[in-house]
């Protein structure tokens, strides 16, 4: 029976691959063909989406985007042999946009269905946690410490260096928690691993477990994700049901569980304090710091967390080595990271590469360029506490050092284009708006420095004209800026700026300043 | 609206919330759990669940008002029988998102946070839902649409209200 891929993955439901998948099955049993139809997970070419493939003996080919007015003509064609017809787009893997990236998080996402245990396991799912069951916690902790991971939810800290802390922490009872709480606009990777390839998060938490010790886990997820959590449900309990999860894994005396938490739509709670006070009941207010989660983190036990992305790397860390990932990337930044295409771009999708790409060649050479079709003329890297960065700046290699150079971040990877008609003041308002909409409320730079901010931005455009008044907020927002880079609590308020001073800096015509100061801040 | 409930619903919802209560009650970090258990059965959070809440996990009326407010998730007022949620974030704004939403609320005739006079449909903003890749975006109920114009999203209202 010949095997048919249509994506379960959201955003290809989102463009009714739900449809093409019944009007592709409607058709063959019209025609009294007999098809396998497999919903799997999305290769991340989001712009070709219903991504349909077919298995062939020379392996599967693509036919893309498929709707269903599409399917008939497809079966005409022959489709099911890899027949011509304008949508073929011949073999998936030799898709040079697929083809260029190093896929290591994101290996299997697309191939296989995403709750299929013995798909994952046929995909060298399970290798990592096979080999880590060999090994001591202290081997493991220094495997994940070699291979150079950071934090792929933004901060960048290294992983290794956090476990390590959790592992020699004193304690009965020890976490696991995986910050699936992914706010940022322009994110969706983390998405994309919960709904197209959930197991190997669910191994990856389970390696940290026992690596520190650790017998239960949460997923804290986002609500606005419904299908990542039933995604996420049903691979927990296939783990569960095979002996992966549990109180003997696979044999070896080790006991971790694991359990999806929703979230409420607090953008806050992705700072892990507010997190974890989310976790436990509570206002998701951030905590003063020390004590770090890794000592005293849910409720007050020594807690590992870590977002989605960095824990989804680890099977292929503990399976292929150390070295093999670390051999990947630039400087201080080891391995791949998986960018996130969105906003105003014409190709927009899951590009994993190693450290070290320019951003002109993810906007042009995947991206290419805006889908209006004008030029690019703001990017927005890191979500929205991410620094607006003008052209000159897109010759920047993807390294965490070299964006911290130019005052910028590279966040959770995601990357939103803007064609020329955006106007920069909006969004430096915005940036404050959505601050002052998400703070917690507990530290005064952020609750009150966010809708101060707004208004000044609006007395900056209103000033325009007149030369002293418009200098003197000017400045007064430079003021304020820094009062919440030095005075915030977390990054919420911390980083608001970095929007804000950025469109000032790089696009000052919009707020009315002739000459774009590249004020050092 | 509450008050348009008879003694008899006003009973039926306390036992629906007592139900949760007692299901989840035991787990740690129980709050938001039952608070989802109720939204997802109530359709909204109403402040008859606070005391029996507060009974059940040892806290203070003022302490699960404060956890209820707090989330933009859980609604203290009922909503229409479709939530309609609106991107506001700025990979939708990069395509056009502004010009949706205003197109939108003109169509339904309401701003956010309003429920169109048939109580079918329930207008928020919300702040991203992974589907930056097809801006702008909108979800209705459950389900994501992408590459949204006003036209689409009046085709699936429209679709909404007649299933």
């Amino acid at each position: 029976m010949v095997k048919v891929y249509v994506p379960r993955d959201s955003t290809a439901l989102s463009l009714g691959a739900d449809r093409t998948a019944k009007a592709i099955q409607a058709e063959a049993g019209k025609r009294g063909m007999q098809i396998e139809l497999i919903r799997n997970g999305s290769r991340g070419l989001f712009w070709l989406e219903p991504f349909v493939e077919v298995a062939t003996s020379e392996g599967r080919v693509a036919f893309a985007p498929v709707q269903p007015k599409d399917v008939p003509s497809l079966f005409d064609a022959d489709f099911l042999n890899a027949g011509a017809h304008p949508l073929n787009l011949g073999l998936t893997e030799e898709i040079s946009w697929l083809k260029k990236q190093q896929r290591l998080t994101f290996a299997r996402s697309g191939i296989t269905n995403p709750v299929c245990l013995d798909d994952y396991v046929a995909h060298h799912g399970y290798k990592g946690l096979n080999n880590a069951l060999k090994m001591t916690s202290a081997e493991i902790v220094k495997a994940v410490t070699d291979s150079g991971l950071r934090g792929r939810g933004g901060a960048a800290f290294p992983t290794g260096i956090k476990w390590n802390t959790v592992l020699g922490a004193k304690g009965e009872q020890k976490y696991i928690v995986c910050n699936a709480d992914e706010g940022d606009s322009g994110t969706y990777s983390d998405r994309m691993i919960m709904e197209d390839d959930p197991f190997v998060l669910i191994e990856g938490m389970t390696i940290a477990g026992i690596a520190v010790g650790a017998t239960q886990g949460y997923i804290y997820l986002r609500s606005e994700y419904p299908h990542a959590l039933k995604t996420l449900n049903e691979a927990i309990a296939k783990a569960e049901q095979a002996g992966y999860l549990g109180q003997n894994i696979c044999g070896s005396g080790h006991a971790f569980n694991l359990e999806v938490r929703r979230a409420a739509g607090a953008y806050i709670c992705g700072e892990e304090t507010s997190l974890l006070e989310s976790l436990e009941g509570k206002r998701g207010q951030v905590r003063f710091k020390p004590p770090l989660p890794a000592i005293e983190g849910l409720f007050g036990k020594p807690t590992v967390v870590n977002n989605v992305i960095s824990l989804a790397t680890i099977p292929i860390i503990l399976d292929e080595g150390a070295q093999y990932y670390a051999d990947y990337g630039m400087g201080r930044s080891r391995g791949t990271l998986p960018i996130q295409l969105a906003g105003n771009i014409k190709q927009a999708g899951l590009v994993e590469l190693a450290f070290g790409a320019t951003l002109r060649e993810l906007l042009y050479d995947f991206g290419g360029g805006s889908a209006t079709g004008r030029p690019i003329r703001a990017v927005q890297v890191g979500g929205p506490l991410g620094a607006f960065l003008p052209e000159s700046q897109f010759d920047t290699p993807l390294d965490y050092e070299e964006f911290s150079k130019i005052w910028a971040v590279l966040g959770h990877g995601g990357i939103v284009a803007f064609d020329d008609s955006v106007d920069m003041s909006k969004m430096a308002r915005y940036a404050f708006e959505f601050c002052a909409i998400e703070s917690c409320g507990k530290c005064t730079p952020c609750r009150i420095g966010s809708t101060r901010g707004a208004e000044v931005i609006d007395r900056i455009v209103a000033n325009r004209g007149n030369a002293k008044e418009h200098g003197k907020q000017v400045q007064l927002v430079r003021d304020l800026s820094d009062t919440m880079i030095n005075g915030s609590l977390c990054a919420l308020g911390g980083m608001t700026p970095y929007p804000v001073l950025s469109a000032i800096n790089h696009f000052g015509e919009d707020f009315g300043i002739e000459s774009a100061k590249k004020a050092a801040t | 609206m509450v008050a348009d409930l008879t003694t008899q619903e006003k009973l039926d919802m306390a036992s629906k919330i007592d139900a949760h209560i007692a299901k989840n009650q035991h787990m740690p970090g129980a709050l938001l759990p039952i608070l989802h258990a109720i939204q997802d059965d109530i359709g909204w959070v109403p402040e008859a669940c606070y005391l029996p809440i507060s009974k059940a996990l040892a806290l203070s009326i003022a302490e699960v008002h404060g956890v209820v407010t707090f989330y933009h998730h859980f609604h203290t007022h009922p909503v229409g029988k479709h939530v309609l949620q609106i991107c506001r974030a700025e990979s939708c704004q990069a395509m056009g998102s502004e010009k949706l939403e205003a197109n939108v609320k003109a169509a339904l005739g309401i701003d956010y946070h309003e429920t169109t006079q048939d109580g079918a449909v329930t207008l928020l903003p919300v702040y991203c839902l992974g589907n930056c890749a097809c801006s702008p975006a909108v979800m209705l109920g459950d389900d994501v649409y992408g590459r949204m114009t006003a036209d689409k999203v009046a085709e699936i209202v429209a679709e909404a209200r007649a299933a």
